[in-house]
């Protein structure tokens, strides 16, 4: 994760998928699902599934980029799990990446502001940082909450990244220096609001039964689901209500069988510290209102009964817009299978991912375990 | 440049009017046209602009609860951010909005400043 000002998109890409090939120890992949959100802004190249492909080593297999804002990399990952159910496809390959540094200043705030709605919000000005601060402001105002009582999301997600070597942002993080960073679209600051950078990673999705046969250590997707939401949060009944969150994480884990208390690992969207907060809620954790309350108390931490953002989350190991799905399966992978090093919380045998596009607007929830 | 992306629009950033949606019972679209007043839901001061907004900030873009019900996005105007508060009644104006470049389309719609006439 960072600023690879040297590397082109499907170099960080073919890079991603290697690594993940050779975890898998196969090369048979039938079908290539590359999640991306803004390469053909960014890059003016899109078609990025034959070039992917190709410059992969997959070249003749069937492949498609498909599209849903940042939750392009988690919504990859969910056609690959159709069409391997579907018995279609046998063995899918999906990547997420994003070369977002190929543009940079006002126009790539622009690129990045392409998830909102373009006629009735960035029309108007309005950006992801816009909007987080107008859920943020609402939020102060309904609960009575200040500035500093986000910190605790931010502190822990550089306290986490501190341990992963491919953060972007390693650095510890003071809880008192964080009010005091510079305001991006108030009262949303940088510490607030994730870096942007470019990043990919991969996973081999296959059947339960070629997956034992083929892989040292398999993960198990036990729960995948996709729900929507209003598109503009103008448009919501709440906008401090995150439904589309509520809805799919439901619709996961009554496919996995499993009730939010036996999560033992989340891997949330926590592009700002409003949206985990208002994730914890949505997904049952806190009560309205309170979701801060798990950040500030300690809960959050490694060490806590929800550990959150274990490689340092968007916030510290970095935003990489579309392939963010797909690093916080790969992390949570890491750590279900014992392999996340430093990053390591003991003893996790079930996570969730969580991988959001826009404000909210599409949510996409997996389950994984091992 | 992309005129008619912005024209067809004209009614709806002018004059805060829109055709509805044809049901059952009306066949007929019908126009509805809001009377521009509401008061501030929520609202932030960018200070990070994107392309065609630079010039503009620090600016603030608020959520409007209009007086007939629905929400809008729009760019408060006329005040200082800092007085800027949740629940302050807000009317409509027309403004420019953005440009695109030196030699591109010029795109005015509503923005909302302090009422006037409270």
């Amino acid at each position: 994760m960072g600023e690879h000002w040297d590397v082109s998109l499907r170099h960080l890409a073919w890079q991603a998928i290697e690594a993940a090939l050779d975890d898998a120890k196969t090369t048979d992949i039938d079908a290539l699902y590359v999640g991306n959100m803004l390469a053909g802004r960014l890059s003016h190249q899109d078609h990025l599934g034959a070039l992917i492909a190709d410059y992969s080593g997959l070249r003749g297999a069937e492949a498609v980029a498909v599209e849903a804002g940042e939750a392009s990399g988690a919504i990859a990952l969910r056609q690959a799990l159709l069409a391997v159910k579907s018995g279609e496809i046998k063995t899918a390959l999906v990547v997420g990446v994003e070369k977002a540094t190929d543009q940079t200043g006002s126009e790539a705030l622009s690129a990045q502001s392409t998830s909102l709605d373009a006629d009735y919000e960035t029309m108007h000005g309005v950006t992801p940082a816009a909007v987080a601060g107008l859920m943020m402001q609402r939020y102060m105002h309904e609960h009575q909450v200040e500035l500093e009582n986000f910190a605790g999301f931010s502190v822990n997600a550089h306290a986490n990244a501190g341990a992963n070597p491919l953060a972007m942002y390693r650095n510890r993080l003071k809880a008192e220096r964080f009010a005091a960073a510079p305001v991006v679209s108030a009262p949303v600051n940088l510490f607030d609001a994730a870096p942007v950078a470019d990043g990919a990673a991969a996973v081999v999705i296959t059947s339960h039964e070629r997956a034992l046969a083929m892989a040292p250590k398999p993960v198990r997707i036990a729960g995948s689901a996709v729900a929507t939401d209003g598109f503009a949060l103008h448009d919501r009944q709440d906008i401090l209500w995150l439904s589309a969150v509520t809805k799919s994480t439901q619709a996961a884990l009554k496919r996995a069988n499993l009730a939010i208390e036996d999560i033992q690992l989340f891997e949330l969207h926590d592009s700002y510290t409003v949206m985990s907060a208002l994730a914890l809620e949505a997904i049952g954790l806190a009560e309205r209102g309170q979701g801060w309350q798990l950040a500030a108390e300690g809960k959050i931490g490694r060490d806590g009964p929800y550990p959150m953002s274990t490689f340092g989350g968007l916030k510290a190991r970095g935003n990489p817009l579309g392939a963010t799905g797909l690093y916080q399966v790969v992390e949570a992978s890491l750590q279900l299978r014992g392999e996340a090093g430093d990053c390591q919380i003991p003893d996790v045998k079930i996570g969730l991912t969580q991988n959001l596009g826009g404000s909210g607007a599409t949510a996409v929830t997996h389950i994984l375990r091992v | 440049m992309q005129v008619s992306r912005y024209w067809r629009m004209n009614a709806q950033r002018y004059m805060m009017a829109n055709g509805g949606v044809a049901t059952a019972e009306k066949e007929e679209e019908k126009t509805f046209t809001f009377s521009g007043r509401g008061t501030i839901y929520s609202y932030s001061t960018v200070y990070d602009a994107p392309a065609g907004f630079e010039a503009y900030k620090p600016y603030v873009v608020g959520l409007i609860k209009l007086d007939e019900g629905p929400m809008v996005t729009a760019q408060i105007t006329d005040i200082d951010a800092k007085e800027v508060e949740i629940g302050m009644p807000v009317e409509m104006v027309t403004r420019k909005l953005r440009t695109e470049g030196d030699e591109g389309v010029i795109v005015y719609g509503y923005k909302f400043r302090p009422s006037v006439v409270v």
